[in-house]
């Protein structure tokens, strides 16, 4: 018995350890660098700063570069929740005539929802088509393809959820006179509310910490989202860590809140869309 | 009457999931994504401006594969897919196993494993980086105190591209854990008890009933992996950019370059090579891995 128990706070701790050694020190590396003063981040040591300047360094990294930041987040947040707004509309829509009415585009459809989950997309000839439509550099375009590249996660997500709703309950709206519009918006669509939350929380996560899409199709100053304007202070605080640190902590603190409050459904979308995939 | 009455019925079902609900998303995808798609196997066989085009046949082919650094970037990708995919699945069960037992504080364990899949890839990049700064960085300080001296992990030839492999499994390996969570926690509970009945060890247990019944888990993360290793392109992007040299070059930041440098029909075919890479390797695969399953 007191082997057994030793054994159990062996192991515990032990993990514990590792976990904090591997996976949590280096958060704090950007905590303590994110409040030290330039010379002292520069050093690069793991150390508590012998001074804290947490309300200087913010304020530096919010101004550089007049206000880029804040254009940066406005544009992210905008990007992020117009873009969520749409895969979850149009993806239940998808998911709900999918999964209810069975044709001969079925088989096609699913095919495109792999195609989509699979296929790296085609960039270059994507950037000439955005220019002809006038949509390239501009936020429209940007949120337009992010929908298009999400969706069949969104999908596969709703169609799977969308199955166990008996349908009885569609029956009895239509023998009630409902049309499709009042159908799927009124009875259906309140009902999807547990997994369109899961929708919501990884696909914000995803498309807030997107990079490589902004970085082709939204190029340009004016345009900065909060990852391109991390990966140019890159190259232009080179010399001020500390900033570059602050700039990180400011951009993990969204996807950290969501994780707080979220961490079941990110948790179950990840691994039921995967699993479906 | 009653006949009739059916009939309507039966139009009133049908019409209450009208077609008209996939036009929104087939339109943004059909047009943004597939139309490109398909554009892309023209415009890779053509030299291009983007408002001229001339027709070259197969060259920009035959200089991906015969360019030293274009070939480079083929091979890195696959080298990058394999290590990546292989540590994660490994990592994943070996965690998987370790956060479904009988541990101590068992959910901070799990939110700590998982938290760096939420956060940015830049940041990340950034951040490992600086760690892996070959004279300031805390690994090599951490290496130093053992009395040995660490390498240059990102600028030397040798070491980048695996360098930068290990920070994406550092990255990725909570959702191959979770995964596995999943996975090892549907198995019933009576194998074990059986496999324990028999005398079976610890050892054994595993080999003969976490391994087999958490296979759908493996293949998950085997193909989930191996189409984010065949595609990635930021972390990669972040830390070295493709260098030192091409040594970390893979497909898609070639496609990105090739774009920079305006040779947008050689970057096109870079994603022609891409898109077969990945269709090439996933789909047999995945079908031969569920296959597999159905039979077992």
């Amino acid at each position: 018995m007191t082997t057994k128990k030793l054994r159990y706070y062996a192991t515990g701790i032990l993990s514990l350890a590792v976990a904090c050694v591997v996976f949590v020190v280096p958060f704090l590396f950007i905590i303590v660098n994110a409040l030290k003063d330039k010379p002292e981040a520069a050093r690069l040591h793991f150390t508590w700063p012998t001074e804290t300047h947490l309300w200087e360094n913010l304020v530096a990294v919010v101004q550089a570069r007049d206000y880029m930041l804040i254009t940066a987040f406005i544009n992210s947040i905008v990007l992020t929740v117009v873009a969520v707004t749409g895969l979850v509309v149009f993806g239940a829509m998808v998911g709900f005539v999918l999964q209810r009415r069975p044709s001969r585009w079925s088989g096609l459809i699913n095919f495109m929802v792999l195609a989509g989950l699979i296929m790296p997309p085609a960039v270059v000839p994507t950037i000439w088509l955005l220019q002809w439509l006038g949509l390239f550099k501009t936020l429209s375009g940007l949120i337009l393809i992010e929908i298009a590249y999400s969706l069949s996660f969104s999908v596969l997500l709703f169609r799977a959820f969308i199955a166990t709703i008996p349908r009885e309950l569609d029956e009895a709206a239509i023998l009630e006179g409902a049309g499709p519009f009042t159908l799927f918006f009124r009875v259906v669509l309140p009902l999807l509310k547990p997994v369109a939350v899961t929708v919501i929380v990884v696909q914000s996560v995803a498309i807030f910490n997107d990079f490589t899409n902004p970085l082709y199709y939204l190029p340009g100053a004016k345009n900065a989202t909060v990852q391109l304007t991390l990966f140019n202070f890159q190259s232009m605080f080179n010399t001020s860590y500390n900033l570059l640190f602050m700039n990180i902590l400011i951009i993990t603190i969204p996807p950290l809140i969501m994780f707080l409050f979220f961490n079941r459904q990110i948790v179950e979308g990840m691994t039921a869309g995967a699993v479906k995939g | 009457m009653t006949t009739q009455n059916k009939k309507g019925t039966r139009r009133a079902f049908a019409a209450a999931y009208p077609s008209w609900f996939y036009l929104p998303a087939a339109v943004i995808f059909g047009i943004l994504f597939l139309f490109p798609t398909f554009a892309s196997l023209f415009f890779s066989l053509t030299r291009w401006t983007l408002f001229k085009y001339s027709f070259i046949g197969l060259d920009n082919f035959r200089q991906f594969f015969s360019e030293p650094f274009l070939v480079w970037g083929l091979i890195n990708t696959l080298i990058y897919a394999v290590v990546t995919s292989g540590s994660k699945v490994v990592l994943g069960m070996l965690l998987g196993i370790l956060l479904t037992s009988n541990v101590m504080m068992r959910g901070l364990l799990r939110a700590i494993v998982f938290f760096p899949v939420l956060v940015s890839t830049i940041g990340v990049g950034i951040t490992f980086t600086m760690l892996m700064h070959p004279t300031n960085g805390l690994i090599n300080d951490v290496i130093a105190v053992l009395g040995v001296k660490g390498p240059a992990w990102l600028t030397d030839p040798r070491f980048a591209l695996l360098s930068v492999a290990f920070v994406d499994v550092w990255k990725g390996v909570g959702l191959a854990t979770v995964i596995y969570i999943a996975g090892i926690v549907s198995i019933p509970a009576e194998y074990y008890e059986a496999a324990k009945m028999d005398g079976a060890n610890a050892l054994q247990r595993f080999w003969n009933v976490t391994l087999p019944l958490a296979r759908p888990a493996t293949v998950t993360v085997i193909i989930l992996s191996l189409i984010g290793g065949l595609r990635s392109f930021d972390l990669i992007w972040a830390m070295t950019k493709g260098g030192p040299g091409f040594t970390t070059d893979v497909v898609a930041s070639v496609i990105y370059k090739q774009y920079q440098a305006g040779f947008y029909g050689l970057s096109t075919a870079g994603n022609v090579v891409l898109f077969v890479l990945v269709a090439a390797i996933v789909v047999p695969l995945s079908f031969f891995l569920n296959r597999r399953e159905v039979e077992a």
